[in-house]
């Protein structure tokens, strides 16, 4: 519990001729030769991805199927390479979820600034944006890199919900006693 | 230790010879994309045959104004920038940078948070040191070195991803309390981590620390005094190789360094061999430290739940009630209160001590933030060590500083 001095003894005669060395390098460089290699054969063998990794960022909607973002822009706000832009909706009159008032018009994450850094997860008071497991994206163009909407929900599918907020929302309307 | 070359008088004396030879100095760029320098350093040496007579070291080339940055953004929204700063020890700098914002709103992180950011960093000087090691051993002509070291450092990449969703940048704190809590059984996992590592380690240092070949590249080569060390401020293991005992974990504790039993190594020469050394029991020491961190490994919470205007609610609040809501909008787009005033902080990284300097005018966003970076500073050092040394020298030297340029240039 101390300051200590890290030990420093000269080299005996018999290292001094390098010939123990070059024994027990070779035998600490054999042992890892015959043991069992630890490289992944990346596009053949997959890295297994452990629960909560920070993937490409994706949409998702809820188990009915209505789409979760309410384009509250909160993720575009914090997002630290501004790599999400979000143009504002209305949610059209015949939708049965036209309560919730707003969604998204349109939707694009530049997946060339993204940084995955999962801030977008984070702060989204919805739980509609989620990085998700795919990691690698590839693409030809600077355009081809920009996820729209549309792609976005594909990425991202269906997740489960526990709150149901909004359809708690549109059953409190039809009762009169919503705030 | 400067090597010194005899030349024949025949050789210099005469005025026919050194017309003949036309000796004259000459000029070398080093880098910037040198492998040895490890990231985008050039080094402007002056040689005279094999020895360097001068050597200037030309900074800036990953330059992104981190600073400047770092003025137009909330503070959590800086986390992920601190990245990037010492970007083999990501986790290390997230945790000095969260504690700096922390002292500014004299802010105490729960038992629990103290612990998880302790064995993080901790995980992070391993990682760092093996980087560090390995690259060195590259440097001075041994191969396996890296590659074992590899292979822990992906065990450890296995972890840190699991704790926080990434390998590399992990971005892990937040300002009061950290990203997310660990996962089921994850300290269990560290711990078999340091079990098996702990017998690689010496396995790995054993393929150097007795070998002739690599003594004959380190040993006296590149000496730094104590006063020298002290005079341009170095930090972390350099500082510790020339022989000053100072550690900020020991010295200023932080996070609950003060509660863990741990040595300091210290060198006695100051030369690049000691600076290995330091390095190689440093890690032994952190897995000491990690062990004790998770001997006692705190229950509660793993955010200051009181700081309400700093860390932002829990998502299942967020959804429900409608404060939450508001105060999560709040936090995000306000940034997390902090009071007028200065702060600095330093925490111990694997390079050094990380320095952070924040003035705040109030509110969520820095008015000024200014980083000390040990890279930069271990780096100014450079020109005094590798004048008078070969060329391969530098290469042994520069090694044996273990910076990292992200962090440098910032």
């Amino acid at each position: 519990m101390a300051v200590i001095q890290v030990e420093r003894k000269p080299l005996t005669f018999a290292e001094r001729t390098y010939i123990p060395q070059i024994i027990g390098g070779l035998k600490t460089t054999l042992k890892h030769f015959f043991a069992p290699t630890v490289t992944l054969q990346y596009p053949e063998e997959r890295p297994e991805i452990p629960k909560g990794y920070r993937g490409v960022p994706t949409l998702v909607k809820d188990p009915h199927g209505r789409e979760k973002c309410v384009s509250c822009q909160l993720c575009e706000f914090v997002c630290p390479p501004k790599a999400i832009r979000i143009t504002p909706g209305e949610i059209p009159a015949e939708s049965s979820s036209v309560h919730v008032e707003k969604g998204p018009q349109a939707f694009d994450i530049d997946m060339l600034r993204c940084i995955y850094c999962g801030l977008c997860q984070e702060v989204c008071p919805e739980e509609a944006i989620f990085l998700q497991n795919q990691f690698s994206m590839s693409g030809y163009t600077r355009a081809e890199m920009v996820n729209n909407k549309a792609r976005l929900y594909e990425l991202g599918g269906t997740l489960p919900d526990q709150h149901f907020k909004w359809d708690k929302k549109k059953a409190a309307e039809e009762h009169g006693n919503a705030h | 230790m400067a090597t010194e070359f005899a030349f024949p008088d025949s050789a210099s004396k005469t005025d026919a010879a050194s017309q003949e030879f036309q000796t004259e100095k000459m000029s070398l760029a080093m880098g910037p994309s040198h492998p040895s320098t490890h990231g985008v350093l050039r080094l402007q040496l002056e040689l005279d045959g094999e020895i360097v007579t001068s050597c200037d070291p030309v900074l800036g080339y990953l330059h992104r104004g981190d600073e400047k940055i770092a003025e137009n953004m909330t503070y959590n929204q800086f986390v992920p920038y601190t990245d990037r700063l010492d970007y083999l020890a990501p986790l290390a700098s997230n945790v000095a940078y969260a504690i700096a914002v922390e002292k500014l709103a004299k802010l105490e992180v729960p038992a629990r948070c103290q612990a998880i950011r302790v064995i993080v960093s901790e995980l992070a000087r391993i990682s760092a040191h093996l980087l560090g090691l390995g690259a060195y051993g590259i440097d001075v002509g041994a191969w396996s070195v890296f590659l074992y070291a590899f292979e822990e450092r992906e065990k450890l990449y296995k972890l840190f991803e699991e704790l926080t969703g990434a390998r590399f940048t992990t971005s892990y704190t937040r300002i009061g309390g950290v990203a997310r809590d660990v996962p089921e059984g994850w300290t269990g996992r560290v711990e078999g981590f340091c079990e098996q590592f702990l017998p690689i380690l010496e396995e790995i240092l054993a393929l150097l620390t007795r070998n002739k070949i690599f003594q004959d590249r380190t040993v006296g080569v590149g000496i730094i005094s104590k006063e020298d060390a002290i005079a341009y401020g170095l930090t972390g293991p350099n500082l510790r190789g020339s022989g000053v005992g100072l550690d900020l974990r020991k010295d200023k504790p932080y996070s609950g360094y003060e509660q863990y039993e741990f040595d300091v190594p210290v060198g006695a020469k100051g030369d690049c061999y000691d600076r290995y050394l330091c390095r190689g029991e440093e890690m032994r020491q952190s897995v000491r430290i990690i062990r004790q961190a998770i001997k006692k490994f705190p229950a509660g919470a793993w955010y200051a739940e009181d700081a309400k205007k700093i860390f932002a609610p829990q998502k299942a609040k967020v959804l429900t009630s409608m404060e939450e809501l508001i105060n999560n909008f709040m936090i995000v787009t306000e940034g997390p209160q902090m009071a007028a005033g200065e702060v600095y902080f330093e925490g111990e990284n694997p390079k050094g001590a990380l320095g952070f300097y924040i003035v705040s005018k109030g509110g969520g966003v820095p008015w000024r933030m200014k980083i000390r970076s040990p890279s930069f500073c271990n780096l100014s050092i450079l020109p005094k060590v590798c004048q008078g040394n070969l060329v391969s020298d530098v290469v042994s030297i520069l090694g044996s500083l273990d910076f990292v340029m992200g962090e440098c240039d910032r």
